[in-house]
């Protein structure tokens, strides 16, 4: 029986006129369609300002024929299931049906289509990115007409986004509340990731930022672990972080990660941060969609900034014709409503391209995106005033990469130096005071009208002539460079613009 | 101790002609600028004094280069900063933030550590610069 299915599925897949079946009759007599004859294309379709819009980049199977490839991603990421079925009619099925309506070749990639489809609102529960990817990343990465799948961009109409808290806190109220303006915030990860006990561990955090930081990090995998239990570490970190604060006049906070098994161990632990005075919480990507709104919702009710890491979303972000890209995580951390969001240093060590990670960066900082192909951006979107996302630069960043990264990135984003700090060969304060020098002498010189991509290495030169700390990272790092192709780039063909 | 709020703090204090600068920037960005100051840094005292309302009209850095020497005259001995403020829509905040005088000595603060049950410890800061009793230089 299942080969016959199989042998049908793929004749209606590729031999049958594929044009949709308006005779009621003919249309649900058992059997197996065509997903365009079904429905679930309709070229030229006009989207809805409601809808919720989904470009795929699809890569079918030999002989499958892209259109119909379209439809059936639009089919099985909303109403279809394999074969015709009675009980559609007992429902308004034409409005349910996700609607293909445009299909092109993916430039520079034989093979590969962007597929445009759109979903009626209907089709989703207000305020549920579980609800939102059940379907949309749902069976249908799967499916075995297509070799593989990507969710390359969505637009998410007002009308839902509006059914989302977004971000608890969000960059504004986050500035206001460290008291840091005009600049990048700067942040360290601790190191070792693993292995220090509590009291050793705070020895970090406190150097970090009594030497100049306005963050320390606690890394994704550190939990609760043999080597140091959660409550001794945020014992620790908070006395770090007010010796910090008291010797400096400053703000200072540790993203202590309270990511555990179960949401009730994470509330506990939100709790115990929140008690010692902790004005930020951290969690990290793999807790899940749902749970990452339940913190969300805490973190709003708590007064707390909730950082989020990404850890695991290279394993489906990374490759160009399957997963789902990264604007496309950012677009629903942004609607579940974490506040910051590790988005990318392009010079550091880990995947970003250029134009890739300033889509992104748009994505989690404007109100308005508008449609971008150079970046990614396939649609206008506009965040009808959700809160901003703070992105995160993490990764193999130093303070010789100052003008770049202040270029690249801009000012409302955390700068993270983890081994770029703690790997000072004067100490861990002297790392913290060469990157905070380089940094408010490179804000400085921009804000003096200087050009700091040019001029930059020249900046970080004279301040180092009296900031030895400055020095010892210039020489220690100076020809540290990650120049390796990026895996992830946009393919767009740039239009020739009249001027 | 040495307050390291804002901006600039990390650097030798700005000259004169280097805080016009700034103040050009903001202004260029069309951000108000004002000047404020106070005797207690704690960084959770957000109101410092304002010396007049932010000079939302104001075209030429040299009328703010004003406002500051006029505040360092008559408050020499206490924090003044200067900010830029943005009206923009999804902003409406403080764009820019950087001290511009400092008092000579700078008492700082002491950590209060209320101990608690499970180890647990309350902190507090508290300024000296409000202390009945603030330590000797």
């Amino acid at each position: 029986m299942p080969q016959r299915r199989t042998a049908r599925g793929r004749l209606a897949l590729n031999k049958i006129s594929d044009s949709k079946i308006t005779d009621m009759k003919e249309r649900y007599k058992s059997g197996v369609l065509k997903y365009k004859q079904m429905g679930y294309w309709e070229q030229d379709y006009e989207p809805k300002p409601t809808d919720i819009l989904a470009v795929f980049r699809i890569t079918p199977q030999d002989g499958v024929d892209p259109e119909e490839a379209a439809a059936a991603v639009a089919g099985e990421s909303s109403t279809a299931t394999w074969t015709v079925v009675w009980t559609d009619r007992l429902t308004d099925s034409e409005y349910y049906r996700a609607k293909a309506y445009r299909v092109e070749p993916v430039p520079g990639s034989p093979g590969q289509y962007f597929a445009f489809i759109a979903y009626d609102l209907d089709l989703f529960e207000e305020g549920s990115i579980a609800n939102l990817t059940a379907s949309i990343i749902g069976n249908v990465f799967g499916f075995k007409p297509l070799k593989a799948l990507r969710l390359e961009d969505m637009r998410i109409p007002p009308h839902y986004l509006k059914t989302f808290q977004g971000p608890a806190t969000g960059i504004v109220a986050e500035r206001e509340r460290m008291n840091v303006y005009g600049r990048p915030l700067l942040g360290a990860t601790m190191k070792p990731k693993l292995g220090l006990s509590g009291r050793n561990y705070g020895r970090v955090v406190y150097e970090a930022l009594k030497g100049g930081l306005d963050f320390t990090k606690d890394d994704e995998n550190i939990n609760s672990q043999p080597f140091m239990h959660w409550r001794d570490r945020f014992l620790y970190c908070m006395e770090g972080v007010s010796k910090a604060m008291a010797e400096t006049g400053e703000i200072k906070g540790t993203y202590l990660n309270v990511t555990a098994g179960t949401m009730e161990d994470m509330y506990e632990r939100a709790e115990f941060a929140r008690d010692l005075g902790s004005v930020i919480i951290m969690i990290d990507l793999v807790i899940g969609y749902t749970a990452i709104q339940s913190m969300a919702k805490w973190a709003r009710k708590n007064d707390m900034i909730l950082h989020l890491h990404r850890a695991g979303h290279s394993t489906y972000t990374r490759q160009k014709n399957h997963g789902v890209s990264f604007r496309v995580i950012a677009k629903w951390m942004r609607m579940a409503g974490v506040d910051h969001i590790h988005a990318g240093t392009v010079v550091g060590k880990l995947e970003g391209d250029p134009n890739v990670i300033k889509g992104i960066y748009d994505i989690c900082r404007e109100n308005n995106v508008p449609k971008n192909l150079q970046h990614g951006i396939f649609f206008d979107q506009d965040w009808a005033s959700l809160k901003k996302l703070m992105p995160v630069a993490s990764g193999g960043i130093h303070a010789g990469q100052m003008h770049q990264l202040l270029t690249y990135l801009g000012d409302d984003v955390v700068l993270q130096f983890g081994g770029g700090t703690i790997g000072h060969p004067m100490g861990i304060q002297s790392g913290a005071i060469a990157n905070r020098v380089a940094l408010e002498c490179m804000v400085k010189a921009r804000n003096e009208g200087r050009d700091i991509w040019n001029e930059g290495p020249q900046i970080l030169a004279e301040a180092a002539r009296w900031c030895q700390p400055l020095r010892g990272a210039l020489d220690t790092w100076k020809d540290v460079t990650f120049d390796y192709a990026s895996t992830d780039s946009v393919d767009y063909v740039p239009t020739p613009t009249a001027s | 101790m040495k307050v390291t709020q804002g901006q600039f703090s990390f650097l030798p204090e700005l000259t004169d002609k280097e805080i016009a600068k700034q103040i050009e920037y903001a202004l260029s960005n069309g951000w108000a600028v004002a000047v404020e100051y106070a005797s207690d840094p704690h960084p959770r005292n957000v109101y410092w004094t304002m010396w007049g309302h932010p000079m939302f009209d104001l075209k030429d850095p040299a009328g703010a280069m004003l406002e500051v020497t006029a505040c360092r005259r008559e408050h020499g001995d206490k924090y003044i900063r200067v900010l830029a403020f943005d009206s923009k829509k999804g902003w409406e905040s403080i764009r820019m933030s950087f001290i511009v005088n400092r008092p000579a000595y700078e008492p700082g603060f002491e950590l209060v550590r209320a101990e608690g049950p499970g180890r647990t410890v309350r902190y507090t800061l508290r300024s000296h610069s409000t202390s009945a009793y603030p330590p000797a230089p």
